[in-house]
């Protein structure tokens, strides 16, 4: 990563580019959003030195500038957070930083970007573009900018995108004080890899994506840098190890008028190990709830990875039933609450995420995770003491 | 000679359909009319500005882009950018209306950079916490009712209207009926009543300043929604009409919803 502040760097980018795009002042805009973050953990941590919540505030400015009639645009998004209980969570990113170029049915675009893949909602499986911001949320769903070079050839309502990724991003862990880690911390610092070019290596994918009548689907190919290190033991700490991995995935959702069908699989190879896994699953809404303008959706999805509990994830043949409640008012007040249970261990999570916007501009999110009955044998052993309360308030412009 | 007598026959017999022509067929008629009447547009591209304001006069805005593709053989395609409330920027959904058959529809989610299929049934449903619902929004394909007249009166500003009945014949709609009124010189909507499930009267949408585009379509500045039941309304203000600007299907494409802004 640069050594000059990413503060910086986006201060000065964002100057240059209201100065030296073309086109009118108005077709360039700013939008975007700054939030304050409070985090309770309810029980102390399993692992010395863990904090036991704190506040933590965040940034996120947007800069879009389009011209020709939308056939060429520059969007610019910088990511900064501060937290008071975890160092290493405090931290920047460039979210976004490319140049497109649309022609016909081709789009180019060149920088750092974000992509998502993906039809299901416990785990995006085949996701694979960007690494995972594992610092922000355990969900995910938030990821780091990724250089790429992307084209994209349209065809009806589908198409081909090409991923050259030359840089690859390594993830960042918690610190002695944060939440969500094993007993030993992670070094970052301490990162190795399977190829010789680390970091340089060449990574690239293709992905096919089409929608015929009520099926959407995609298949994907991905060749390069595993966003997943293994974790070695490197004296007192742990050190992330990147192989080399090949990934087929697939994609499928049926769409009903009640009833959504999901799939997502994924056949990996590493030198090391070859296995499958996947997450299916649907989503009944019930429309209009007792005569009001509320729907109700139940969620079921079922969690499978063929290494078994010597896997590295908590996903390896557990059940996911959930609720999606949207009231949609005026606020638009929306909830999605699930258990996750874990079938060979027992072991139980509860997760749920709410959201309601505050007059015209502010949003308030109210986030919650609990674990019970974790065996330890289950990955998620390490976070068992980690529950906790999240409430997020943000102002977007 | 026979040709004569074969035209006389063909006259004849429309003007014995016209005497005989019922309720139904009258409705129908002129809601098909109407339909000929406006169309060839190819696609059109506007502003909206949506206003909400609940019983205690508390107002709320929302504001839209469109971009719609008109249909050939089948309903249209539409895309809508969302610009405010700020926490839904970018947001943008695109639908693609099929007649009788649901509705295929994305929206994307800038967020997570997610594009998700979503299910069409709720039509009675909230558009954006709004009394308009989906269905009010949708594409107005002649084949989504059944039609019945029920008479000509006067209905403001001097126009003359025919008072059409129309009932849905798709699946999932909130309304049992509707009666509308349509001026009868350019055959443009002026009102329309709503009647919930259980028959009552729910909402009235009422249409303001028309403009004619290109010579020949008409489109009013400003649609009015009041719901009865509730005291709540909805004032949608329409501007930067513009017809004909190129687009294809190419333009209403899911991948490429991301790059709309």
């Amino acid at each position: 990563m640069p050594t000059i502040p990413l503060p910086i760097i986006s201060t000065v980018v964002a100057a240059l580019l209201t100065v030296i795009l073309p086109g009118r002042a108005a077709a360039a805009e700013w939008s975007g959003n700054v939030a304050a973050e409070l985090r309770g953990f309810i029980s102390e941590g399993a692992w010395p030195g863990q904090g036991d919540g704190g506040i933590s505030v965040s940034a996120q400015p947007e800069f879009r500038h389009q011209w020709s009639d939308g056939r060429f645009g520059v969007t610019f998004i910088p990511f900064a957070r501060l937290d008071s209980m975890d160092d290493e969570r405090s931290h920047a990113d460039i979210r976004q930083f490319d140049f497109l170029w649309v022609m016909d049915q081709w789009e180019f675009r060149a920088g750092i970007g974000k992509v998502f893949w993906g039809v299901t909602e416990t785990q995006h499986l085949v996701d694979i573009i960007n690494q995972t911001d594992v610092l922000e949320d355990i969900d995910g769903e938030d990821k780091l900018g990724q250089p790429m070079l992307r084209i994209t050839r349209t065809i009806g309502n589908g198409g081909i995108d090409l991923f050259l990724l030359p840089w690859f991003r390594e993830r960042a862990f918690p610190g002695i004080d944060g939440r969500f880690r094993p007993p030993l911390v992670i070094d970052a610092d301490l990162s190795s890899y399977e190829s010789d070019d680390e970091e340089h290596h060449l990574d690239w994918s293709i992905r096919w994506n089409q929608s015929i009548e009520n099926f959407d689907f995609a298949l994907s190919w991905f060749q390069g840098t595993s966003r997943e290190p293994l974790l070695l033991p490197a004296g007192k700490v742990l050190a992330p190890f990147y192989p080399q991995l090949q990934q087929a995935g697939l994609e499928l959702q049926y769409t009903g008028e009640a009833w959504l069908w999901k799939l997502e699989a994924v056949h990996r190879e590493t030198l090391s190990e070859r296995y499958q896994a996947f997450v299916g699953g649907f989503e009944y809404t019930f429309v209009g709830i007792n005569e009001s303008a509320a729907d109700l959706g139940v969620l079921l999805e079922y969690n499978y990875d063929s290494r078994d509990d010597t896997a590295l994830t908590v996903f390896e043949n557990d059940l996911f039933a959930g609720t999606r409640l949207a009231l949609n008012d005026t606020q638009s007040t929306e909830l999605l609450a699930g258990v996750m249970y874990d079938l060979d261990l027992n072991s139980k999570s509860f997760r749920l995420e709410a959201s309601r916007r505050l007059g015209e501009s502010y949003k308030l999110e109210v986030e919650m995770h609990l674990f019970w009955d974790v065996d330890p044998l289950d990955p998620m052993y390490a976070f068992r003491k980690d529950d906790f309360v999240q409430v997020r308030l943000a102002r977007y412009f | 000679m026979k040709q004569y007598v074969a035209l006389f026959l063909v006259c004849l017999l429309s003007f014995g359909t016209a005497i005989a022509e019922t309720p139904q067929q009258k409705g129908l008629r002129i809601a098909t009319e109407a339909d000929v009447r406006d169309s060839g547009w190819s696609d059109t591209t506007a502003d909206m500005l949506m206003t909400l304001r609940n019983r205690a006069g508390k107002t709320s805005k929302r504001t839209i882009r469109t971009k719609t593709l008109e249909g050939r053989g089948d309903g249209d395609k539409s895309l809508s950018l969302f610009d405010t409330p700020a926490d839904v920027k970018g947001t943008a959904m695109l639908t693609f209306s099929h007649g009788l058959k649901p509705d295929d529809q994305w929206l994307y989610l800038p967020a997570l950079k997610r594009v998700k299929r979503i299910s069409s049934k709720n039509k009675s449903g909230p558009f954006m916490g709004s009394e308009y619902a989906f269905e009010d929004l949708g594409s107005q394909e002649i084949e989504k009712y059944s039609y019945r007249y029920l008479g000509e009166e006067s209905c403001g500003k001097g126009w003359r209207c025919h008072k059409l009945e129309r009932t849905p014949a798709y699946k999932y709609s909130g309304y049992t009926r509707q009666i509308g009124w349509i001026d009868t010189k350019e055959l443009r909507p002026v009102k329309i009543e709503f009647y919930d499930r259980k028959k009552r009267k729910l909402k009235t949408l009422t249409w303001t300043s028309y403009r004619e585009y290109l010579g020949r379509y008409w489109r009013a500045d400003e649609m009015f929604m009041q719901n009865h039941q509730t005291g709540k309304s909805t004032r949608l203000q329409w501007k930067n009409y513009k017809f004909k600007t190129g687009l294809d299907s190419g333009d209403f494409n899911k991948n490429s919803l991301a790059r709309l802004r």
